[in-house]
């Protein structure tokens, strides 16, 4: 082993050997910490000898899907990951870095904690926004806003109410206290969700470029410094836990969920972004999934040096903790710091300010190894790059199979499903989709959420598809959204993966934004069954193909496999008992200017003239009324063209630009009928409408032009005074079908010239349905 | 006029206030931090919102027993005009300097929403720019905003005229429905009886903006700045 003396830090005899006093672990034990036979063969070469128990473990957590990507980042890896805006490219940092103008880069990520929250929803969903939090001032940014993208099974069972209340109240307390405010989400209900709900969240923060920090480790003889929280034993294996089915044994695994504290993450926010601001550090690394063993491989393979740390100056909130505990605990709110050599004393002083710890526990060394002392002994020596994803990590290519299933989704047939005759029976409709949990207010979930603390919220007084977040001390904006509808995933992985990066442009656009760039969190079954590997392959291609098209790139993400109830693990289970594949997207946006580029989803005045934009087709596939109402599973994805996307985007981001329209509000979930109710309610007003002849000489049925889902498609208002100009910037860009359809009204929902509902009673519906399911 | 906005460990909403005050109103602001004793000769101190000591033990529990809190009750006495929002206000109570307890909100449940207030009377320094039977559109975003004080306070305070603001809906009418925490007589502002300490649930700070839409929350602090023409 090595000689070389690595520093003075540790001052006592450096012993040439790890420490073998112990029996050596045998393979069954890497099995048992959830290492393959072969894994455990490949360690053994990394290290030229057999592990011990820390080293293996060390190795267990590394190398579990969850931080390795072993599974995924083959096909990772195509995705595009280039654009000028582009200041790092996906993987590189801890979290994607976009250049916004003004000197200014945004940094942004999402990610998901669906195996904790599913055991304990209140500790798992905050220690999530406490996560992606430190993700994004781990470089120095500023965060400025949160999202996040949830996914329960039937919320009528009691434990889906359960698990709902407890993940609102996690993310609110922890959100809330650290003080960034939550701007926007979504939320289905669908039952393939029961048993492993999903949780993912989102945040995006703000840096001046040249005071970005990186994740990096190097110069020989800067200090390493843990900062923060004590290190427990909370979360041990938690990176492991994350990569494996949920079977019933998992609620004994309680500890491997951790605990937070908001108030320790606010304090480090400052003083984290103080050390940085001061231009103290070399880099920086929060500390998540794997503890002290990922900030200290991933830094110092980074930066291709080493480091010597010793674990008895790790500070600790119990007695007796062994090796292996100290390196792999998930305690929050922890970071790693390398110094830079003579500032220590500074970065002490910002520490002691905010009440956190700071202690010194090794130094960089010039042996891209890691050698972790413990009571004056080495319990552990490892090459850092051994450990990382890039590095000596495994990566596999997985079997896949297309799913029997697939087949008979796309040979649905319209004509089987009834069409609605009378008008009760429509009206019977429209209250079912005002009040389907998938569609309707979000407010007894959002209104627990701080949205407004930083008062950069400009969505609070104007709602729009996308949240508008200010920059302040600048005229721009972010403009941030969440997307995935995971039953049209489902029904075809690579369309609809491909129209979840779509809706989420979309949604940008009608906010009056430009998409940029987007993170991705992908929520998928046990990637070792074949069928569910088929699902991964084939969203990964449809969102290679619409980023492409939309010059979005892929910034960087989160992949959960194993959201699968079984209980069998590594041999794949059944398809089945997967959730719906679902590839969230987190789409960026740019607004240049807040003063004048901004578009809320909500009609403005009695009298507006309403346009559907975009193509008009014989479609209800997969649509919420196909699936809930009619409860027919089997349809493909719903009707979806890329190039009349693209285009229908392009036309209203003119239309905004041209300041020609009132509101714009893509048509999504519930279809046409819900997105006018929508605009209609944000003012409580009405609208007329009526299924134009032209539509109806297509031979398209009314319930496919009211409630279908296809998609492309974006609703929007026009003041009369502006639709000769409206009409001839329509024809000048006449690559977009544009169908009049009536007129804002000032109460009521007609169709046809016959009431549906009443605003009133739709508001009810609307407004009410979670509240009353839910209190 | 010289404001001092106090930084507690926690404190989230004082880069909005210094914000407002600073940037909107082009007012002479400074950070006092909670551990320091020098209150820099300010005019006016303000306790922000957020979570203070991560509001352990009970909102605004610790938080008064801080070094720069001991200075901020003597200036209080001395007649010195300090006003708190939220978790501001939460500490003003829990130091004594105003009367009453912010509970648990009736719902049980953090909210955050737009509301609306109105002036009881404007002859306070905290109301003076208010016009009565308007409604002003502030948000509030708390989980302990539930004002509570014995019978015979609310009956002192009421004489005093120390109740300035109450929840009321878009048409100025306190109502019921417009309550959004349980609040006893809608109470989303008091003062003390010498006038000189407030503190309010709702946030002032993020109805000051063009750029947010809402800019009812600019009449509280031109009240105050009243303060500086006296």
């Amino acid at each position: 082993m090595h000689e070389k003396n690595h520093s003075c830090f540790i001052s006592k005899t450096i012993i040439k050997n790890v420490q073998t006093t112990q029996t050596l672990p045998t393979v069954e034990t890497a099995q048992k910490l959830g290492l393959l036979p072969e894994e455990y063969d490949k360690i053994c070469e990394y290290l030229g000898r057999k592990p011990n128990f820390t080293e293996l473990s060390a190795y267990s957590v590394m190398w579990s899907e969850h931080c390795s990507y072993k599974n995924s980042i083959a096909w990772l890896k195509k995705l595009p990951k280039d654009s000028p805006r582009m200041l790092a490219k996906a993987g590189e940092e801890n979290a994607g870095l976009v250049a916004i103008g003004d000197g200014l880069a945004c940094v942004f990520k999402i990610e998901s904690h669906n195996h904790p929250s599913a055991i304990e929803p209140y500790q798992g969903a905050a220690t999530g926004v406490g996560g992606i939090n430190r993700d994004i001032f781990t470089m120095g940014a500023r965060p400025i806003a949160q999202l996040n993208s949830l996914r329960f099974g039937n919320i009528a069972l009691d434990k889906t109410k359960f698990l709902v209340k407890g993940v609102v109240k996690g993310i609110s307390d922890y959100g809330n206290a650290f003080g960034i405010p939550t701007v926007g989400g979504e939320v289905y209900f669908e039952e393939c969700y029961e048993t492993n709900p999903l949780v993912n969240v989102f945040s995006a923060g703000i840096v001046k470029i040249g005071k970005i920090a990186s994740a990096i480790a190097y110069g020989v003889g800067n200090p390493v410094f843990i900062v923060g929280s004590a290190t427990g034993k909370d979360g041990i294996h938690g990176a492991t836990f994350a990569s494996e089915d949920i079977t019933e044994k998992s609620s004994s695994k309680l500890p491997s969920v951790q605990v937070g504290d908001p108030f320790q993450e606010k304090l480090l926010l400052e003083a984290t972004l103080e050390v940085i601001d001061k231009e103290l550090v070399i880099g920086v690394q929060d500390m998540g999934a794997a503890g002290i063993i990922c900030s200290t491989s991933e830094m110092s393979a980074k930066g291709k040096h080493g480091m010597v740390i010793d674990l008895d100056k790790v500070p600790l909130r119990q007695a007796n903790m062994e090796a292996f505990e100290i390196l792999l605990s998930e305690s929050q709110e922890r970071m790693l710091i390398v110094g830079k050599k003579g500032k220590e004393a500074e970065i002490q002083a910002i520490f002691e300010k905010w009440d956190l710890n700071c202690s010194q526990i090794g130094e960089v060394t010039d042996t891209q190894r890691l050698h972790f002392y413990q009571k004056g002994e080495l319990v552990a020596d490892i090459p850092a790059s051994s450990l990382v994803l890039g590095g000596g990590a495994p990566v596999y290519y997985r079997e896949y199979t297309e799913p029997s299933y697939f087949k008979e989704y796309q040979q649905f047939d319209l004509h089987t499903i009834p069409q609605p005759q009378t008008l009760e029976e429509y009206q019977q409709i429209a209250q079912f989709l005002l009040s389907h949990p998938n569609i309707c207010s979000r407010k007894w979930i959002y209104e627990q959420y701080d949205s407004m603390v930083g008062t950069a919220n400009a969505s609070t007084n104007l709602p729009a598809d996308a949240a508008v977040v200010h920059i302040k001390g600048t005229d721009r904006a972010i403009v941030i959204c969440v997307d995935c509808n995971g039953r049209y995933v489902f029904a075809n992985p690579e369309i609809g993966t491909m129209i979840a990066v779509c809706e989420a442009a979309r949604n940008v656009v009608c906010a009056g934004g430009e998409p940029v760039a987007i993170t991705n969190n992908l929520n998928f079954g046990n990637p070792y069954n074949p069928e569910v590997y088929w699902q991964f392959v084939g969203a990964i291609q449809g969102m290679k193909a619409a980023c492409e098209a939309l010059g979005t790139p892929v910034t960087g993400g989160n992949v959960s496999f194993y959201n699968q109830s079984s209980s069998v693990n590594k041999q794949g289970g059944n398809v089945s008992n997967a959730v719906f594949p679902t590839p969230t997207i987190g789409m960026l946006g740019i607004m240049d200017n807040i003063h004048t580029q901004r578009m809320g989803l909500g009609f403005q005045n009695v009298g507006d003239m309403i346009y559907v934009l975009g193509n008009i087709t014989n479609d209800i596939a997969c649509s919420t009324y196909l699936y809930h109402y009619h409860q027919h599973k089997a349809a493909p994805a719903p009707f979806f063209d890329l190039q009349a996307e693209i285009d229908l985007q392009k036309l209203v981001k003119g239309l905004i630009q041209h300041q020609l329209i009132q509101s714009a509000h893509d048509i999504s979930d519930g279809g046409l009928f819900i997105t006018l109710a929508e605009s209609a309610l944000v003012k409580q007003l009405g609208f007329s409408v009526f299924m134009p002849e032209s539509v109806k000489e297509n031979q398209i049925r009314p319930d496919a032009f009211w409630f279908g889902e296809g998609q492309g498609r974006i609703v929007v208002s026009v003041n009369p005074d502006k639709v000769q100009a409206f009409e001839q910037f329509l024809i000048e860009n006449d690559t977009v079908e544009a169908t009049y359809i009536g007129e804002v009204t000032q109460t009521d929902f007609l169709i046809d010239g016959e009431l549906w509902i009443t605003t009133q009673e739709a508001k009810n519906l609307y407004d009410n349905t979670l509240e009353n399911l839910l209190d | 006029m010289k404001f001092g906005v106090i930084i507690f460990p926690g404190s989230n909403c004082d880069e909005d206030m210094i914000y407002v005050l600073s940037h909107t109103l082009q007012q002479n602001v400074v950070k006092l931090w909670h551990k320091s004793q020098d209150l820099q000769n300010c005019d006016c101190i303000v306790l922000p919102g957020g979570f203070s000591y991560g509001d352990y033990l009970r909102s605004g529990a610790i938080a008064r027993f801080s070094p720069i809190m001991q200075e901020v009750i003597q200036f209080a006495q001395r007649g010195g005009y300090v006003f708190g929002i939220c978790n501001g206000f939460q500490i003003l109570t829990e130091a004594g300097l105003l009367p009453g307890v912010l509970l648990h909100n009736q719902q049980r449940k953090f909210i955050c929403k737009n509301v609306y207030i109105k002036a009881v009377h404007n002859k306070s320094v905290f109301s003076q720019k208010f016009h009565l039977n308007q409604a002003y559109k502030v948000p509030i975003a708390h989980s302990e905003g539930n004002y509570y004080a014995p019978a015979h306070v609310l009956e002192e305070m009421q004489a005093n005229g120390q109740i300035l603001f109450q929840y009321c809906n878009a048409n100025a009418e306190v109502t019921q429905e417009a309550n959004p925490n349980g609040s006893l007589l809608n109470i989303a502002g008091i003062c003390n009886k010498q006038g000189n300490v407030f503190g309010m649930m709702p946030h002032p700070e993020r109805a000051a903006s063009n750029i947010l839409r809402n800019t009812d929350g600019l009449t509280f602090f031109e009240s105050i700045l009243q303060i500086a023409y006296a």
